[in-house]
């Protein structure tokens, strides 16, 4: 293959070289690796455009909230002392698939971004299945610009205090506004307007059915009443929206708006390794291929392997700099690792990864992309390999016991340990605290209580939970009670009722009391 | 495939300016403390600049039900370097050990939230709620505000200004005007028709002619022409203002020392600050005084170091005098504010509260005497003490006795009373 031009030279971009490298990129993306993509929209924005777009949760408008003034800020402070540096991107799952790319980055590292963002991330969003079923990435932009609207206008008539605590209240369990267990509807802006005024009055017809006071002709026996609901229910604000006693219409269009949100990110949140490490391996191959043909110069490379080095650092368990580890080192290692035991298996892999040692790698990674999230791609394509890179370890701390075990290391022994291990770390429904709605006392005092299942013994943070209790009693407007379990056992209940919020332990016995 | 590239650098930057003041507002009570321990640590001439905030994480946090510590946590790290399995690892020190997911602790700040308050921010919540005292709108001729009256109409305006019932009025009587001879015509041409027998004769046909030619011509008057238009004429009135100006006493006698000075000063950059920004007409007088008064510009009133004995007195005729020469009462809203500390001639403080009570409390709208002073009330609070009875609502007086001071007094003194 001859060698071609090198498409830029110096280290200033211009608008032609970027529409060049999209094009050469796209090329190699589509015919060689086969990778499908919404169109590209790349972005230029400046830092403070990049820190709006950070605290809005990179979406390109959003309603308005203290907590995202809050997050600016705290963005603004840090980076104007140096603590951090910002993103050179910022990618949103939408249909045109929209980049943002930082002005300052150079001729570089843009290619290396639109390598990661536009074809990497991109890819991804149109390819995993979370992302198919649970987002529509043509009505995204649409939906948010609607909800930016709803909430403007109940600013204006209900007043922006008013909305802004029912906001709060909503995003105190923004988490639990999901159906783990089912799919969801895509969303459609378009009929979101068009049947949001029935919505409104078909659902408040409903609500009023539920809380009928009035005695039916056939007056069941109290003790025959069947409990509400019927199964338990894990999607708090769905429940809310549906059947909290006294919310106003436009008051459940808003917690509609916040779970519809809530529901928009909740792929994400499941699937930052594979993400990350499939965008980081796409930019990686990419660039090496760019540089093949001789489009980008041995100085381009240097440049681009510094900041690629930058991001796949992972400090140790030990270091000031450790904070979790990183997305990007662990999904990149993952991915090349898929296409190193496919490319050349050693005699480890074809026990260890019977089922595709030789296989066609590209085929692979396509599979795993598209069929898994982290949790399940950790447990599949966790490789000895990577865990002796990255020498992985697990500890056990269980607060029964005086000191920290390490429980496996990366040695024959450990290996199936140490992945599972990591794949429950990832697993959504193992680090957040599993609650649902049990009962809600229809005849009653119209009392909500929720049940909360400890894991291992794992309690809640009894502070956040008793100001998050106050949120829903605000939702709910009547008693709320959370009862904490331990098995069988009732270990905690917070309580709120219009003046307070207490905690008893499960035994009756003690009682702290908060105002 | 077809892409977009869109340079959005040009577009506004301010996309969060919402979201910041809602946060700002919602903080205003932490905010506001901050801003008033930070207006006491300044310098002088330091005070116009942003200020970096902290406020309590756990009073800005936002709760979710998240796991606490206690129970069995596995984990899974990086960079084993000497473990094995088996090993065990006494708990870290501090932290209890949860390892629920905070595991970034670089030390300081931990449980504050800090953020940067610019300069207009900053100013906005010193002087949140603070306004002049019986501030009333009076005539002035220099005054440019206006505002627009009807003034009659004219022949001419732009579409806006177009007023349909005169201009309607006009054409009706220019089609009256116009229509007259030729409805007069008409007239007489239907009574010779009808005067006819025979009405195909010659003389028939020529009168039913005309008739139709005159009808056309009636027609032809337009219903609406240019020159029937008619617009609204607005003048404009010069409206009454507010114009204010504010007397600044200082003291500068030999017994107040540089500390003193100091604090006298800070209330004054305060003041001074707080007009600048709020109150854009108001003219600010300096008068520094010793044995002998002078008015001075802002330069030397802060920074001269002349000094001498003390006559408060002389002060206040100043003031008199620029008062009565200068900033006649029915246009100008006349504030006072006055520091020393305290020590004066002895036979000159009954002068003074003779001059206060004479002459010029009856001329100002508010007046406001700070006395700066570390020990017991001097000569001249016990004097004016006796005012506050007479005039209730016009002085004011208060002690400052450190530099924490300042800033709660000067809110004071300023607040804005609900009426």
């Amino acid at each position: 293959m001859s060698k071609r031009e090198p498409i830029a030279e110096g280290s200033e971009w211009t608008f032609d070289a970027l529409e060049t490298f999209e094009r050469e990129i796209g090329k190699i993306a589509a015919d060689r690796y086969r990778l499908d993509t919404y169109r590209n929209q790349i972005e230029i924005i400046s830092a403070d455009q990049m820190m709006d777009a950070y605290s809005s949760v990179g979406m390109p408008v959003g309603y308005h909230h203290w907590s995202f003034g809050k997050q600016f800020l705290s963005t603004e402070q840090r980076y104007r002392k140096g603590h951090i540096g910002l993103a050179y991107e910022l990618v949103i799952n939408s249909d045109p698939c929209i980049a943002y790319l930082m002005e300052e980055n150079s001729m570089t590292l843009q290619a290396l971004v639109i390598a990661h963002a536009c074809f990497g991330h991109n890819s991804f969003f149109k390819g995993n299945y979370l992302f198919r079923e649970w987002t529509d990435a043509s009505a995204i932009v649409n939906y948010v610009l609607f909800a930016r609207d709803y909430i403007s206008e109940c600013e204006e008539r209900h007043g922006v205090d008013t909305v802004e605590t029912l906001l709060d209240s909503c995003h105190a369990l923004m988490n639990l506004g999901v159906d783990r267990f089912r799919r969801p509807n895509p969303i459609s802006p378009e009929e979101e307007r068009q049947r949001q005024k029935e919505r409104e009055d078909h659902m408040q017809q409903q609500v009023n059915d539920l809380w009928r006071t009035i005695p039916q002709k056939e007056q069941i026996a109290e003790e025959k009443w069947p409990r509400f609901p019927s199964e338990p229910q894990e999607n708090l604000l769905y429940f809310i929206e549906k059947n909290a006693p006294l919310l106003e219409p436009w008051e459940r269009e808003i917690v509609r708006i916040v779970r519809k949100i809530a529901v928009y990110y909740y792929p994400q949140r499941q699937t930052k390794i594979m993400n990350e490490g499939w965008a980081t391996f796409w930019h990686y191959n990419l660039m090496n291929d760019l540089y093949d043909e001789g489009l980008i110069t041995e100085g381009n490379v240097l440049e681009f392997l510094q900041s690629h080095t930058n991001v796949i650092h992972q400090p140790d368990y030990d270091s000031p700099h450790f904070s979790g580890i990183n997305p990007y080192t662990l999904g990149f290692a993952m991915f090349s690792d898929i296409r190193r035991v496919c490319e050349n298996p050693t005699e480890e892999d074809r026990r260890f990864s019977s089922g595709y040692a030789g296989a066609d790698w590209l085929e692979i990674v396509h599979h795993a992309m598209a069929n898994y999230k982290d949790e399940s791609f950790i447990l599949q394509y966790l490789t000895p390999k990577v865990i002796r890179d990255l020498k992985l370890f697990s500890i056990l701390d269980d607060d029964s016991d005086s000191a920290i075990s390490v429980t496996a290391i990366h040695d024959d022994d450990g290996y199936q340990n140490v992945r599972e291990g990591l794949a429950d770390q990832h697993n959504l429904s193992k680090q957040e605290p599993n609650i649902q709605v049990w009962e809600v006392s229809l005849r009653g005092d119209r009392s909500i209580t929720l049940h909360h299942d400890q894991h291992d013994r794992i309690p809640l943070d009894e502070e956040d939970a008793k100001e998050v209790l106050k949120h829903l009693h605000r939702l709910w407007r009547f008693d709320a009670r959370l009862e904490s379990r331990r098995g069988d056992k009732v270990h905690r209940v917070f309580h709120c009722n219009d003046e307070k919020v207490w905690i008893d332990s499960g035994e009756g016995s003690q009682s702290t009391e908060t105002s | 495939m077809a892409f977009l590239i869109i340079d959005r650098r040009q577009q506004g930057k301010q996309k969060s300016a919402v979201n910041r003041q809602r946060f700002l507002k919602r903080f205003r009570k932490h905010i506001k403390e901050a801003v008033s321990d930070a207006v006491n640590k300044r310098s002088i001439t330091d005070m116009e600049r942003g200020e970096e905030i902290s406020i309590p994480k756990k009073d800005i946090s936002e709760p979710i039900f998240r796991q606490g510590s206690g129970g069995k946590h596995h984990r899974v790290l990086p960079g084993n370097k000497e473990f094995i399995r088996g090993d065990r690892i006494d708990r870290p020190k501090g932290g209890d050990g949860g390892g629920g997911g905070k595991a970034s602790n670089q030390g300081e700040g931990m449980d504050e939230f800090v953020f940067e308050l610019n300069q207009q921010e900053f100013l906005d919540f010193m002087f949140e709620d603070l306004e002049l005292p019986n501030l009333v709108r009076k005539q002035l001729k220099d005054s440019d505000s206006y505002k627009l009256v009807k003034g009659g109409y004219l022949r001419e305006g732009i579409p806006a200004r177009l007023n349909v019932v005169q201009s309607l009025k006009g054409a009706k009587a220019r089609r009256i005007a116009l229509g007259g001879a030729i409805r007069r015509e008409i007239k007489s041409l239907e009574q010779a028709f009808e005067a006819l027998d025979d009405e195909d004769s010659e003389e028939g046909r020529e009168i039913s002619d005309k008739l139709e030619r005159a009808q056309r011509r009636l027609n032809q008057i337009p219903f609406l022409d240019d020159f029937d238009l008619r617009y609204n004429n607005m003048i404009q009135q010069p409206t009454p203002t507010t114009s204010a100006v504010m007397f600044c006493l200082m003291d500068v006698s030999g017994s107040m020392t540089q500390d003193i000075k100091d604090l006298a000063k800070r209330f004054f950059v305060l003041l001074h600050l707080f007009l600048k920004r709020h109150y854009q007409k108001t003219e600010v007088v300096f008068i520094r005084h010793h044995t002998k008064a002078d008015e001075v510009d802002e330069e030397e009133f802060f920074y001269s170091r002349e000094t001498g004995g003390t006559v408060v007195s002389s002060a206040l005729e100043l003031m008199n005098t620029i008062v009565r020469e200068r900033y006649p009462t029915d246009s100008w809203n006349i504030y006072a504010a006055q520091a020393s500390d305290g020590e004066n001639w002895t036979d000159d403080s009954p002068k003074c509260r003779d001059l206060l009570v004479k002459s010029l409390l009856p001329l100002v709208q508010y007046y406001a005497y700070v006395e700066i002073s570390s020990g017991k009330e001097q000569e001249l609070w016990q004097t004016y003490s006796e005012i506050p009875e007479h005039f209730p609502e016009r002085f004011a007086m208060r002690v400052v006795k450190e530099p924490a001071d300042i800033f709660p007094v000067f809110r004071d003194l300023f607040e804005r009373k609900s009426t």
